[in-house]
């Protein structure tokens, strides 16, 4: 069966002042994919991410989200932003609010859902990320993982048809990292689209369909992760994977 | 100096006439303090919007209010706005004093706005919320609860700050002081009684302030 493009992005170019830090990006993903970019520090991989979710905006290029290309002006981008839902590498969930406020907030305040029913969604996607006891304490209270794990369930809220994740597991202690990434895999397997800024390199061969590799602003690489993690093609590609640990 | 008997039996005496006084001036601030928070907001908005012009408007507001005594701001409002509207001499006094402390309170909530992880606007932004929700939502009930501790020292710089309404014949604490001071030929014993009374104001309004603080603090515990 043909899989539906869900991002498309031709020609993409951002620059920060003199810093050319995309360059000429063409990059697609699929539905239900998931898309990991891999590369070393300050090669692009975050910037991109956020173009995707208009929190940057981009110089020149095109991204065309489920075969649409959003234009401030003629699009509404907090629409676009609702389908497309973000999971930050800090979290930044919000402090003054309880697990279970965070979650309802956007559903209740953006897509008017009667507010019964956003706790009751918000129960269910609790659970879901293994949450349910901690609904009505505050985030201070909460782990590392914890707190990233409610960082998803609010993203998955809005019901969003693409997730992007900008490092989700960096900020973490090392023990905390895997609650976190079994969440994702089973994101994974319910067939979420989900684009991944990551360093957790047996995740991306594990359950990336696709992985991007960037270095200085290019997509140096590209593949599924089986030729990719075994036969990288590009000299980049090979220190890259020399330099990394699984 | 006056006796303690002395002192206290004037304290009981004219108690009526100063609780009277005690509320006008409580009335003063709360008014004065309320309408400054939303001057102050104001400001503070247009401080941190993207509009240049918008942002100058509020550094003049700011720079005129902070350049000029109170008491000058309080006799060229009272003056200028009786001489332009009919206004009761009560809303000339909380206004006045209103317009001085909206400038502080707009320093004050700028900052605490500013300080604001921008990733919380981001992660509302991300959620689809717009801008003025997300700021409205999430930026501004953190923005309040990190400005508690220097809104409640503006709340009792503004309550002493309107014994100045006397100068305009606001019957408040300190018109009644020094009045009644006169009048008996007894200025220091009624100065001593007045401080009693703005002190237990200001340990009224510490109170308010504190327990505010503690009901906010909640999500850190």
């Amino acid at each position: 069966m043909e899989q539906k493009e869900m991002i498309r992005i031709r020609n993409l170019n951002k620059s920060y002042g003199d810093l050319h830090v995309l360059k000429d990006i063409d990059m697609k993903v699929l539905d239900s994919d998931v898309v990991c970019l891999i590369g070393p520090s300050g090669s692009g991989k975050s910037t991109l991410l956020r173009c995707l979710n208009y929190l940057e905006k981009k110089d020149s290029g095109q991204i065309l989200i489920e075969g649409t290309e959003v234009k401030p002006g003629t699009h509404d981008i907090n629409e676009i932003r609702a389908k497309v839902g973000m999971v930050f590498q800090h979290f930044h969930l919000f402090p003054h609010m309880t697990v279970l406020e965070n979650v309802i907030e956007a559903p209740t305040h953006v897509k008017k859902v009667p507010k019964a029913q956003a706790i009751e969604e918000a129960k269910a996607l609790l659970a879901k990320v293994g949450l349910s006891d901690k609904a009505d304490v505050y985030p201070s209270k909460l782990s590392g993982g914890q707190k990233q794990r409610v960082a998803i369930a609010r993203a998955l809220a809005m019901k969003p048809d693409i997730l992007l994740f900008d490092e989700p597991t960096s900020a973490l202690d090392p023990e905390l990292v895997g609650e976190v990434l079994t969440t994702m895999k089973e994101l994974a397997l319910e067939g979420m689209t989900m684009v991944v800024v990551t360093h957790e390199m047996s995740f991306a061969r594990d359950v990336g369909d696709w992985i991007v590799f960037m270095h200085d602003g290019r997509v140096v690489e590209s593949g599924p992760p089986k030729d990719f993690f075994t036969n990288p093609k590009e000299e980049r590609t090979k220190e890259f994977l020399q330099t990394t640990i699984f | 100096m006056p006796s303690f008997s002395h002192f206290f039996d004037t304290l009981f005496s004219s108690s009526d006439v100063f609780i009277r006084a005690m509320l006008l001036t409580l009335e003063l601030t709360v008014v004065s303090i309320i309408v400054g928070i939303v001057i102050g907001l104001l400001f503070a908005l247009l401080k941190i919007s993207n509009i240049k012009i918008l942002a100058w408007i509020s550094d003049a507001y700011v720079f005129l209010v902070r350049g000029t005594p109170l008491i000058v701001q309080i006799f060229i409002l009272y003056f200028g706005i009786s001489n332009l509207f009919l206004l009761p001499d009560f809303w000339a006094a909380s206004l006045a004093l209103a317009f001085h402390n909206g400038a502080y309170i707009s320093e004050i909530l700028r900052g605490t706005i500013q300080s604001i992880d921008k990733g919380q606007m981001e992660a509302g932004r991300s959620l689809g919320m717009s801008n003025s929700l997300t700021l409205r939502r999430i930026i501004l009930p953190q923005a309040f609860r990190r400005a508690l501790p220097p809104l409640g020292n503006q709340f009792i710089i503004g309550l002493k700050d309107s014994s100045l309404a006397a100068f305009i014949s606001m019957n408040e604490l300190f018109n009644v002081a020094t009045t009644l001071g006169s009048n008996n030929f007894d200025e220091m014993t009624y100065l001593l009684i007045v401080a009693v009374y703005y002190l237990i104001l200001v340990a009224f309004l510490t109170i308010v302030v504190n327990l505010f603080e503690k009901k906010l603090s909640i999500s850190d515990r």
